[in-house]
């Protein structure tokens, strides 16, 4: 036996190199199967009545078919829908209380959704209006809540992975029952910051939750280019980190593997791996269009087969608390809602002008008070060249 | 009061006055600091407010940001800001740009300090000067201690700020003793962030100049005193805001203008302030703005080579 500086470890006097990978890949824990039955003797975590779990679901579904197409129609500038990764959404949203701080990637709305943020909330982000709690400074999707404890969006792939081990940390040095909880995609697993915030979860002892959405593609790259491992899960134990593959499509596998994961992180003081596995059935964005890098057989099969909501409707109207009737009236009502959020925040006027210069600092600095001085001066002489669409 | 006493007494203040201060870096508590400007912190605040980081900068960055987007106050130390560049996302997009992308929901009270620019044979990775880089983005401050006495003023200014603060020390500085008044002593002593000072007055000439070089252009100084030409030395202090009011009304004073770094020449914080002079007092100009800064080369290692490359 050696005794080295952190541990003793034991001799081998064969050369033997750990293999590359396993003989087995690691498997998945799911409950449902693929018609929405529940697997015999499969272990899960009850929850009572989930209306309020599939409308989220339907609204979240609803409201990607509607601001795609607005897109499209040239109403909007850009959007990126979570098309196919609505179980993780609003799954991991119900096993999480609301003091538990989410640094999202840009594909969890349903987050937001479930905490209560509005149809018209999502709609004015969007267009980046008057009311957008963002004042037009981000693209669409960018959404942020302070009071929903659900962190703005940041476009840099995976800088939200270390925030959220320092907000955790944050969270352990006050003694608060909450954790923190980060999105990513297996891209995003890729980067530096990765690596970074896994291994310092880990030694700091920080009560965060890591949560993949292995869907099979970033962007154009599927995950036979981004990485050798099999895939995300097996990377928890090289940080010394508790780690879960699950069903990322099975609503209560999901919502199972969240809460065991955010107890033990909390009583225990530990980092948590978890990656669901699944299809990103929507392109990229809108500034996508994957069907010309893969079969558009391929996604529709992810659709129909293993549609998360599908399979999680089959097992609560089994259960006698859902309906198709319910299902109607929901899409019908939502899509009212949906539509009529968005006519008003169009039509709604964009941020005033000072929104320009303000929130640089806590406490606007002298060049930029007059900067905007003289940028008003500017348009009084010449009022013919400013649009009028915005709001001195 | 050397420097470094300085900045270890003003950080130790400020952890005693707010419990969410705390300090993170590779280093600083075991070892009691690189440098030792976070001497005896450990053994006073604990394993918990004096954190001992993995070698990752742009990890332990990014979680500092993101306790301070949480609530805490850190201060965050690189062992130079050489090794920032490793971590410079988290400090432009994660830290000096969310106030304004949040339109005001996350602000940032976090400060990265360490020493920045040349040191003595340390070679080309280890020498440059960040000053222009982090100076130019909007939502960060940036500010560069010369005496004991700014050290303390300027750091518990920067800790207290609820904007993300670059702090930049001088290695070859933390070993200098310095006069301090029993003002600056004070637990309350705080300097504003944004205003230069005149260290010396004149009038035929003005120097602006930060950090170490704040002491060359006081020496200059007096040899020009000698041959009857009266310089006026203003400390920039700070150089995210940049004291324009202050460089303009000397310059306008005494019609010169020389402005001096010992970072690379390009695109330097002189280019700014001679940008800023030619626009807002150019009929005051007896003569074009003169940039000393350091020569145009990754720095050498050798000692004589060294010297050559920087101000002298």
């Amino acid at each position: 036996v050696l005794d080295f500086p952190g541990g003793k470890v034991a001799f081998t006097h064969e050369i033997q190199f750990i293999s590359e990978s396993s003989q087995e890949r690691v498997p998945c824990y799911s409950v449902l199967d693929d018609n929405g039955q529940q697997i015999t003797n499969s272990h899960f975590v009850q929850r009572g009545s989930s209306g309020e779990d599939v409308s989220d679901m339907v609204t979240l579904q609803i409201m990607d078919n509607i601001y795609y197409e607005a897109q499209r129609q040239g109403r909007l500038s850009f959007y990126a829908t979570t098309i196919g990764e609505e179980a993780i959404n609003i799954a991991s949203a119900a096993a999480l209380i609301s003091g538990d701080v989410i640094f999202p990637q840009y594909r969890e709305p349903g987050l937001l959704l479930w905490r209560g943020f509005t149809l018209q909330e999502f709609a004015n982000q969007c267009f980046g209006n008057k009311s957008d709690y963002g004042k037009g400074r981000q693209m669409p999707v960018h959404y942020g809540s302070n009071k929903l404890n659900y962190f703005t969006v940041s476009a840099t792939i995976a800088t939200q992975l270390p925030n959220a081990v320092g907000a955790a940390y944050s969270l352990k040095i006050d003694r608060k029952n909450a954790c923190a909880v980060t999105f990513f995609g297996n891209g995003g697993s890729s980067e530096g910051d990765f690596h970074g915030a896994l291994n310092l979860a880990a030694v700091m002892e920080a009560p965060v939750l890591f949560i993949c959405w292995n869907n099979g593609w970033a962007i154009s790259t599927p995950t036979s280019y981004q990485f050798r491992s099999d895939g995300v899960v097996v990377k928890g134990r090289a940080y010394g980190i508790r780690s879960i593959r699950v069903d990322g499509n099975d609503a209560l596998a999901m919502y199972s593997a969240v809460h065991a994961a955010r107890e033990m992180a909390i009583t225990e003081h530990r980092p948590l791996l978890i990656e669901a596995l699944t299809y990103r059935v929507g392109h990229h964005s809108t500034s996508d269009d994957s069907t010309r890098y893969r079969s558009a057989y391929e996604i529709e099969w992810w659709n129909k087969a293993r549609n998360p909501l599908s399979r999680f409707r089959t097992w609560i109207e089994s259960n006698g608390w859902w309906s198709d009737e319910a299902e109607s009236d929901l899409r019908s009502r939502i899509k009212k809602e949906m539509l009529e959020a968005l006519r008003v925040a169009e039509k709604s006027e964009k941020p005033n002008l000072k929104n320009m210069f303000s929130d640089v600092y806590d406490v606007p600095p002298p060049n930029l008070k007059e900067h905007e001085f003289v940028v008003r001066q500017t348009i009084k002489s010449h009022t013919q060249d400013y649009p009028s669409n915005v709001p001195l | 009061m050397t420097v470094r006493d300085a900045l270890n007494s003003a950080i130790d203040e400020e952890m005693s006055a707010d419990p969410k201060v705390f300090v993170m870096g590779e280093e600083v508590g075991q070892y009691q600091g690189a440098y030792k400007i976070t001497k005896g912190l450990l053994e006073k605040y604990g394993p918990e407010r004096v954190y001992d980081t993995p070698i990752t900068e742009a990890g332990f960055t990014g979680i500092g940001v993101g306790a301070a987007y949480a609530g805490l106050k850190p201060v965050v130390e690189f062992m130079t800001f050489n090794f920032s560049m490793q971590a410079i996302d988290h400090i432009i997009n994660s830290a000096a740009k969310s106030n304004y992308m949040s339109a005001g929901q996350i602000n940032v009270p976090i400060v990265f300090r360490g020493p920045n620019g040349a040191a003595a044979g340390v070679g080309a990775q280890h020498s440059q000067c960040y000053a222009a880089w982090y100076a130019s983005v909007p939502g960060l401050k940036v500010l560069a201690p010369y005496s004991a006495e700014d050290a303390r003023g300027l750091l518990k200014a920067a800790i207290r700020d609820p904007d993300p603060v670059v702090f930049l020390e001088n290695e070859l500085l933390y070993g200098e003793s310095f006069p301090i008044s029993e003002e600056a002593l004070d637990s309350s002593f705080c300097l504003p962030i944004g205003k230069a000072k005149i260290e010396r007055e004149g009038k035929d000439v003005t120097i602006t100049t930060f950090s170490k070089m704040v002491g060359f252009a006081l020496k200059a100084a007096e040899k020009l005193a000698e041959e009857g030409i009266s310089a006026e030395v203003i400390n920039l202090r700070s150089i995210r805001p940049l004291d324009r009011a202050t460089i303009n009304a000397s310059v306008r004073k005494t019609s010169r203008l020389v402005t001096v770094e010992e970072g690379f020449p390009q695109h330097g914080v002189c280019a700014e302030i001679c940008a800023s002079v030619v626009e807002e007092s150019f009929s005051y100009l007896d003569a074009p703005v003169e940039r000393i800064a350091g020569a145009d080369v990754p720095m050498p290692y050798a000692a004589n080579l060294e010297r050559l490359a920087l101000p002298q």
